[in-house]
C-alpha cells in the first residue's frame, strides 16, 4: 500500500528520533498524502511498521484536526473560524463557500474534489480573513477572490502539498 | 518615534530572501563563533540571565534562569526543543520569523544547545506551517553546509543535529508538555507538572522549551552584550518584542518596539488607528487568553508588568483590535467555542467548563438567555481556575470574567431583549 521509496523515507526519518515513535505524526501526515485519508488499512500498516498497536495510531490520529480518519476530498480547503477573521468577514466567506460548492463546511464535493474545514487562529490575523488551500496560505480573501482559486483549483491550476 | 530593529532589520534590506549568504552579509553567524570561541557555556547562561531576556511564548519566564535549572551533571542526553506551534490567537510573528530570518533562529539554536549542553534539537512547528517548515529545512541544509551544524561545528569540537518536526493540528500542542508528548508521537496531552521539562522533559531527559522569538534574540545578546539588551525598554521587560496587531486597525502587521511603548502609541501611532471614523472599543493586548483591555486602558505600557498591573498579560503579544461596531458577547461566543474545542479533556473542569461557557454565551448571542446566566459564567469561571494540569482552564476562564466585568451591560440587554442588540448592525 506504501511505495518502497516512501518506506525508504521513513527509514531515514525515524533515525533522526532517540525513539522511533516519535515519527508517527510525520508518517501519518505522508501516508495520508499518499493514500487519501488514513483508512483502516494505512492506520494498521503505520502501526505495523512502528509497532505499535492499531488502536494506539487511531487514538494518536483522532486527536489532531489535521488527520483524517474519514474520506476526504482530493484538495482541503481550511477557513479560519477565529477572532481576528471573524471581525473582518470570515462568516460570509464561509457562507459564500457553502454556496458556491452546495456543502456545509465539514463536508465533501459529491465528486470527492473538495473538502471544507472550519479551522482555529492560522496565524495570519494581520492579513485576515485568511484560508488555506493544500496548505498553502491565501490571505485578505473576499468573495470575489475565493471565486478565482476555486476556478483554478478545478483546472488544477492551483498549486499545494498535502503532506 | 524611530526604534532600532533588531530581529527584523532584515526588512531594511531591499529584496531580502533570508538565504545564508544574505544573512551573513548582514552580519549573521558572527556570533556563534564568537559565543564557541570566547564563552564557557556556564558563561552563556549567566549573559542571557544578565541580559533580561524573558520568553516570547506567553508566560514571559526569564530565558536564562530557565536554561539554569538544567543539571549539569544528569547522565542523560540534554534537549533543546524550540516552540513554533504559534497558535494563541492573534499572533502571527513567529511565522514571519521562521519563513523570512530563518538563519537567526537557527544560530539562536546553535548558541542555546551549546550553553546547555545539547546536542540535538528540534523545532516543533504547527501542522499548518507546511511552507514555513520547507523554508526551516532548507534553511538547516544551508547551515550544515556551512559547518555551522553537524560534527566538529568551525572547529570548536562542539556537535548539533537539528530537525524540523510538524505538529498536524491542536492548540494545546504549543503548551510545552502537550508538546513533548506530541514530538514523542502521542496525543498532546499535557503532563504533571513537577517535574518540570528542565528536570525531566523530553524521553525524560533534561529539556529546555523557548519560544522562536526569544531564540532569535540570542545571536544579537553574544554580539552586543547583555548590557546593551538589558538597557532597551523598562528594566523588568528588556529587549525588543514583536508586536503581532490585528482586527480594526488602519495598518495591521508585525511591528517590533521596546515594550515601553504604550498601547495607545502601538494602535494608533504605528498601526495607524481605527479605521472608518470608528472608535475603539476593546482590546486584546496579549493573544486571545489575555483579558480585554478598554479606552481608559490606552495609556499602559506593553511590558509584563505594566499589563499584569492594569489587570491583563502580556502573553504571546498578539493584539486584538476591535471598533465600537463589535458585539462582546459575540467575542465571547467565539473564544469559549476556541477553547472548547482545543481542551484536551484530561480534566473535569476544563472538559466541562470550556463546554459549558459556550453552551451558554452561545445562548445569550441567540437571544436565548436566562436571568441567571450572567452568574452561571461567572461560578464556572472560578471554578475553572488553579485546578488543572495545564493554564488551558484559566486561560479560558479570564477572558470571558474580563468581558464580563467591562461590558456587562451589554450581555444584561442581550438577555434583557431577547437579541443581539448588534444584529444587522455590523454583526460578524
Ligand atoms: C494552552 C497553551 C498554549 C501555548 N501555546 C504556545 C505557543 O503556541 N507557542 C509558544 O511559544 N508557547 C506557547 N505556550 C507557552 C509554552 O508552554 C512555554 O511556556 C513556552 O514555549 C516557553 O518558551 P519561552 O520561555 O521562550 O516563552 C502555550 C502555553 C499554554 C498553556
Ligand atoms: S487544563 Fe484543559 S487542556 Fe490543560 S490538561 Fe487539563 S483538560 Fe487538558
Ligand atoms: S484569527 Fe484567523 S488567522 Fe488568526
Amino acid at each position: 500500500m506504501i511505495s518502497d521509496e516512501t518506506k525508504k523515507r521513513f527509514d531515514a526519518l525515524v533515525k533522526r528520533y532517540p525513539e522511533k515513535r516519535s515519527g508517527l505524526i510525520p508518517i501519518l501526515h505522508e501516508v495520508q498524502a499518499e493514500v487519501g485519508y488514513l483508512s483502516p488499512e494505512a492506520i494498521a500498516w503505520v502501526a505495523a511498521y512502528l509497532t505499535l498497536s492499531p488502536a494506539d495510531v487511531m487514538s494518536v490520529a483522532s486527536f489532531y484536526d489535521m488527520l483524517h480518519l474519514e474520506p476526504v476530498g482530493k484538495h482541503m480547503i481550511y477557513v479560519c473560524q477565529n477572532l481576528t477573521c471573524s471581525l473582518l468577514g470570515a462568516e460570509p466567506l464561509i457562507r459564500h463557500l457553502e454556496d458556491r460548492l452546495g456543502i456545509r463546511m465539514g463536508e465533501t464535493t459529491p465528486d470527492g474534489l473538495i473538502s471544507l474545514k472550519r479551522m482555529e487562529c492560522l496565524a495570519s490575523c494581520g492579513t485576515a480573513p485568511a484560508i488555506q488551500i493544500d496548505g498553502i496560505f491565501y490571505e485578505r480573501v473576499t468573495p470575489q477572490k475565493l471565486d478565482e482559486l476555486l476556478e483554478k483549483l478545478r483546472n488544477g491550476r492551483l498549486r499545494g502539498s498535502r503532506a | 518615534m524611530a526604534f532600532e530593529k533588531i530581529l527584523t532589520r532584515y526588512q531594511d534590506v531591499p529584496n531580502y530572501t533570508g538565504t545564508i549568504d544574505e544573512y551573513i552579509a548582514q552580519g549573521g553567524y558572527q556570533a556563534l563563533p564568537k559565543a564557541l570561541r570566547e564563552f564557557q557555556p556556564a558563561d552563556l547562561v549567566e549573559t542571557v540571565k544578565r541580559s533580561g531576556l524573558r520568553g516570547r511564548g506567553g508566560a514571559g519566564f526569564p530565558c536564562g534562569v530557565k536554561w539554569g535549572f538544567i543539571p549539569k551533571d544528569s547522565p542523560r542526553p540534554k534537549y533543546l526543543v524550540c516552540n513554533c506551534d504559534e497558535s494563541e490567537p492573534g499572533t502571527f510573528k513567529d511565522r514571519m520569523l521562521i519563513e523570512e530570518e530563518p538563519h537567526q533562529l537557527i544560530e539562536g539554536i546553535v548558541i542555546s544547545s551549546y550553553a546547555i549542553g545539547c546536542h540535538l534539537a528540534f523545532i516543533y512547528c504547527r501542522g499548518e506551517f507546511v511552507s514555513g517548515a520547507q523554508v526551516l529545512e532548507r534553511a538547516l541544509r544551508e547551515a550544515y553546509g556551512r559547518g555551522f551544524l553537524g560534527r566538529n561545528i568551525l572547529g570548536s569540537g562542539f556537535e548539533l543535529d537539528v530537525h524540523v518536526h510538524r505538529g498536524a493540528g491542536a492548540y494545546i500542542c504549543g503548551e510545552e508538555t502537550g508538546l513533548l508528548e506530541s514530538l514523542e508521537g502521542k496525543r498532546g496531552q499535557p503532563r504533571m507538572k513537577p517535574p518540570f521539562p528542565a528536570i525531566s522533559g523530553l524521553y525524560r531527559s533534561p529539556t529546555v522549551v523557548n519560544n522562536v522569538e526569544t531564540l532569535s534574540n540570542i545571536p544579537h545578546i553574544v554580539l552586543r552584550g547583555a548590557e546593551w539588551y538589558a538597557s532597551i525598554g523598562p528594566p523588568k521587560s528588556a529587549g525588543p518584542r514583536l508586536f503581532s496587531v490585528s482586527g480594526h486597525v488602519e495598518r495591521p502587521g508585525n511591528y517590533e518596539l521596546p515594550m515601553s511603548i504604550t498601547l495607545r502609541e502601538l494602535i494608533f501611532d504605528h498601526a495607524g488607528g481605527i479605521p472608518n471614523g470608528r472608535r475603539l472599543k476593546a482590546v486584546i493586548p496579549g493573544g486571545s487568553s489575555a483579558p480585554v483591555l478598554t479606552e481608559q486602558h490606552l495609556d499602559v505600557g506593553m511590558d509584563f508588568e505594566s499589563l499584569a498591573a492594569a489587570g491583563s498579560m502580556g502573553g504571546s503579544g498578539g493584539v486584538i483590535v476591535m471598533d465600537d461596531t463589535v458585539c462582546m458577547v459575540r467575542v465571547g461566543e467565539i473564544v469559549s467555542r476556541f477553547y472548547h474545542h482545543e481542551s484536551c479533556g484530561q480534566c473535569t473542569q476544563c472538559r466541562e467548563g470550556t463546554a459549558w461557557l459556550h453552551k451558554v454565551l452561545r445562548r445569550i448571542e441567540h437571544g436565548q438567555g436566562r436571568k441567571e446566566d450572567l452568574d452561571v459564567l461567572l461560578d464556572m469561571c472560578d471554578n475553572m481556575k488553579g485546578k488543572t494540569i495545564c493554564v488551558l482552564s484559566d486561560a479560558a476562564a479570564m477572558p470571558i470574567e474580563s468581558y464580563l466585568a467591562h461590558f456587562r451591560e451589554e450581555f444584561e440587554i442581550h438577555i434583557r431583549e431577547r437579541t443581539c442588540p448588534f444584529e444587522g448592525r455590523g454583526a460578524f
